[in-house]
């Protein structure tokens, strides 16, 4: 068992988590944290990839995973305001105006 | 001298940019100097540029003014050129000419309407459109101010729109030419196939090189031209338009339906004179249509009670006699009679309008009646217009031109003594009814009341075209009395000289015999119509049947309405339920099917989405792992 | 731990925890610009952007609350046994692969620098256009609408709508700086 693979398997770990948490939860808040330990996970897989053929790609598309999450979370979070302001309410189970 | 032409049409065109722009703006007295000024402009520019044509002459007997080109697609070039010979200055003289007098009169006519600007707009881009029509090199111009001229009138008929039968009339008129603007399209595509150019000189050179005289070709693409003509100038059996087209201001009929764009047919057909020559059935077809309009239209114009249908009517039967002129190879009688025509028409129309609008919008004549008295300038003017559509002799301007006519459809080569009859017996009715309005109008007991008196820029038009209703016609005598020939002079540069038959017998045979008509349909008039008399034969019931008839305008609607709406509209009832259609609606309704299938999957809940998703990386990466 | 936590503040500082750990396994993989960037953006910026909504949603125990009575596991055993089954498989396909040593060996920051703006730089200037569209996104959804009220009513709302106004204001500084890293 090497190191790529333990890295990887933790990666895997987390994003199941991650994805655990989207699933279960029901507050937009903690949805939007689960998503971030996602892309977490997600990164580190990248960096464990560039790691093993030891190239600066990997550590790359961790830095565009980074700008990204930080850009969805900035507009997640104003989303949030904007809906608690609106509905009162933080239950994606609540918000189903776009039903037909 | 050349660099002139291209103001004529810019003016109006001024007017209607500057009204329809900033009309809501401006005051109804700056309205009044933009929309009368600027054609007033052309008319000067006009006049300048017909003395200067007169004195010198230009080579080739025409000024051409190359603006831009238009467009070029393969070998049709089409350019913006304007082009002014004899034919086409008689044309812009009485379009702008008469067209300023109208606008003035206008300026008055419409001052209590609301919509001034806009009037005023429609009826200067009518101008712009006609005299590019007129002064078009190309058939393509021709035909964009044809269509121009076809929406103005549009425009113009549903003035008032807010009456449903006054956008009907509108709608009736607009479909019922776009017939015959269909068939002049067409006509136009056959003859650039033929000759592989649109540009009016050099299908006039070509024409006769290129076609075998009377072959089936040129026959069609005549006779699809004249469709064109008939719609526009209301003849058989395109012509129930025009009566109902009198929905619009009487200064509107007066420019649009009398004076300049229903004699847009006779003004093609005699453009393209190189083409009808070659085709002697379309010829007889055209003189044909003619004589027949010229009588039915007449005999309809006897029985109407409203006097602007009455002079509609009346219209529909002078065109006729163009058209009757030119059938028989009579070219520049035709020009002759649309000329003092437009002037006698648009006299009786302006002062119609006087008359409808001091009695309260008043249209039916038996109750106007002794107006002699109260309205002397109008009764005079009006006189000097209906002696002329009447066709007195010797005083009026009418008689020279319809003596002419009559004269060639006998002894011209494509004449002969039954459209002669036709023509004669128009002319005998024509008397009969221009009597009958003037007595019910102006003698008798005064039924309503006049309620002002016309305006001073009212008469001033009136005065002016009824001067030159009685001596339009001293410029061409016929050729017995006098041989002056100033008009056929000028018109013949252009024109083909009319053949005449041989042998035939005296001019003054014909003359007398015209002139014995007409006064036995006036004194007929005059003998039904003085005094009570007049009451009484309107009562008889014998007569009611045609007269009911001949109200209706020999039930053309009526006719129209059974043999093409009736089984249109069965048609359509039939098809109602499209078979085709079927087919789509059966696709339309099987994607709303599916979509209520699926809509159930839609449900809003985001945790069920992101379920969906898991399922779908689950199944594909089971699949990896399995295969 | 952070996604079964009630509270949210809590889950937070689970979070921060979470990402020093993985900080830390960046480093043991020779990636040590990566690992201090994980820790100033993720722990630093965006774990106080949530705290910054958390105060201004102003979460508290009530909150907690209400998420345990969401939180039953009629609510999360499904997807749990789906998720397993996910990770179950993904570990199944990272054993099937071949299993060669990998050599550490650190890439240093300039390499990683000059790559960055050699073959990446359609990449990067993308980014840059996504983060711009970032910013203004959350501004206009952060703004708040200006309700038209007669003005018999808008007594009580302007309070709140200054409030509101300057929250705005916050939430967007503080995107910057997350931004500008």
């Amino acid at each position: 068992m090497n190191s790529a693979q333990m890295v990887l398997m933790v990666a895997a770990v987390l994003f199941a988590l991650g994805l655990v948490g989207v699933l279960t939860r029901k507050n937009v808040i903690f949805m939007l944290i689960s998503v971030e330990i996602m892309l977490n996970a997600a990164g580190m897989a990248f960096v464990a990839a560039g790691a093993k053929w030891q190239q600066p790609d990997g550590q790359i598309m961790f830095l565009f995973i980074l700008a990204m999450a930080a850009a969805e979370v900035s507009v997640g979070l104003a989303l949030v305001l904007q809906i608690y302001h609106q509905h009162k309410t933080m239950d994606v189970d609540r918000l189903r105006e776009l039903r037909d | 001298m050349n660099q002139l032409l291209a103001y004529i049409p810019a003016f109006p065109l001024l007017g209607f940019i500057l009204l329809s722009l900033f009309g809501r703006k401006l005051t109804n007295p700056v309205i009044a100097i933009i929309g009368a000024g600027t054609v007033c402009l052309a008319a000067i520019t006009t006049i300048v540029l017909g003395v200067s044509f007169l004195q010198t002459p230009p080579q080739g007997g025409a000024w051409q003014q190359l603006l831009w080109s238009w467009f070029r697609v393969g070998t049709l070039s089409v350019d913006l050129s304007l082009r002014i010979d004899a034919l086409t200055l008689i044309f812009i003289f009485i379009i702008t000419f008469v067209g300023a007098l109208i606008h003035i009169y206008s300026t008055f006519f419409m001052r209590h309407d609301a919509d001034y600007a806009r009037f005023f707009a429609s009826m200067n881009l009518f101008v712009c459109s006609m005299l590019l029509l007129v002064m078009a090199d190309n058939l393509v111009l021709l035909y964009l101010g044809w269509e121009g001229v076809g929406l103005c009138s549009y425009l113009l008929i549903g003035f008032w729109y807010d009456v449903p039968s006054n956008c009907r009339a509108a709608n009736k008129a607009f479909l019922i030419t776009r017939i015959g603007d269909t068939a002049l399209l067409i006509g136009l595509f056959l003859l650039f196939k033929e000759l592989g150019s649109l540009n009016m000189g050099t299908i006039l050179q070509q024409a006769p090189k290129h076609f075998v005289s009377g072959g089936a070709s040129i026959t069609l693409i005549t006779i699809l031209l004249m469709v064109g003509g008939m719609g526009k100038s209301a003849q058989l059996p395109l012509q129930t338009w025009l009566p109902d087209a009198m929905a619009g201001p009487s200064p509107v009929s007066a420019l649009i339906h009398a004076a300049t764009m229903v004699t847009a047919g006779v003004y093609l057909i005699a453009r393209m004179n190189g083409l009808f020559q070659l085709s002697p059935v379309t010829m007889a077809i055209v003189a044909i249509v003619g004589a027949i309009t010229l009588f039915v239209a007449g005999c309809s114009a006897l029985a109407q009670t409203d006097i602007k249908r009455i002079l509609a009517y009346s219209t529909i039967s002078q065109i006729g006699y163009m058209f009757l002129a030119l059938g028989v190879g009579a070219w520049s009688a035709a020009i002759f009679h649309f000329f003092t025509h437009a002037f006698f028409k648009a006299l009786l129309f302006l002062a119609a309008g006087v008359i409808i609008e001091a009695l309260h919008h008043e249209h039916n004549i038996f109750m106007m009646g002794g107006l002699r008295k109260r309205m002397p300038e109008v009764f005079l003017t009006f006189l000097a217009g209906a002696a002329a559509l009447s066709a007195l002799p010797l005083v009026s301007a009418g008689f020279y031109s319809k003596d002419a006519i009559l004269w060639y459809s006998w002894s011209a080569a494509g004449g002969n003594p039954v459209l002669w009859l036709m023509a004669l017996a128009g002319a005998f009715i024509t008397a009969l009814y221009s009597t009958r309005l003037m007595l019910v109008v102006f003698w008798g007991d005064m039924r309503s009341p006049v309620h002002e008196q016309p305006d001073k820029g009212m008469i001033i038009p009136l005065i002016v075209l009824a001067f030159f209703s009685v001596t339009a016609g001293f410029i061409e005598w016929p050729h017995n009395l006098f041989h002056l020939t100033l008009f056929s002079d000028q018109v013949q540069q252009v024109l083909p000289q009319t053949v005449m038959k041989e042998n035939e017998p005296s001019e003054w045979l014909f003359q007398g015999i015209a002139a014995l008509v007409t006064l036995s349909g006036v004194y007929l008039g005059y003998v039904l119509y003085y005094g009570k008399s007049g009451v009484r034969w309107q009562q008889s019931p014998g007569l009611s049947a045609t007269r009911d008839f001949l109200f209706s305008g020999w039930k053309f609607d009526q006719l129209y309405n059974y043999v093409f709406v009736k089984p249109y509209l069965f048609l359509t009832r039939i098809n109602k339920g499209d078979v085709i259609d079927k087919l789509y609606n059966a696709i339309a309704q099987g994607s709303m099917r599916l979509n209520s299938w699926f809509s159930v999957s839609q449900n809003g809940s985001l945790r069920m989405y992101i379920v969906g998703v898991l399922a779908g990386i689950l199944f594909i990466i089971t699949l990896q792992l399995l295969l | 731990m952070v996604i079964t936590r009630f509270h949210p503040v809590h889950a937070l500082l689970y979070l921060a925890v979470s990402f020093f750990s993985s900080s830390m396994v960046f480093l043991s993989l020779g990636a040590p610009f990566v690992a201090a960037l994980e820790i100033i953006v993720y722990a630093g910026a965006i774990i106080v952007l949530f705290i910054f909504v958390v105060m201004m949603l102003n979460l508290g125990r009530e909150t907690a609350q209400q998420e345990k009575e969401w939180l039953k596991p009629k609510v999360w055993v499904i997807p749990a046994a789906l998720v397993l089954l996910l990770l179950i498989e993904m570990i199944i396909l990272l054993f099937s692969e071949d299993k060669q040593v990998m050599q550490i060996a650190v890439v240093e920051p300039r390499k990683l620098a000059l790559s960055l703006y050699g073959e990446y730089i359609i990449a990067v200037e993308l980014t840059g256009f996504l983060l711009m569209a970032g910013i203004v996104g959350a501004a206009h959804i952060g703004k708040h609408k200006k309700t038209e009220l007669h003005r018999f009513l808008q007594n009580g709302h302007t309070d709140k709508e200054k409030t509101t106004y300057t929250r705005k204001t916050e939430t967007v500084t503080t995107e910057q700086t997350a931004i500008h890293e």
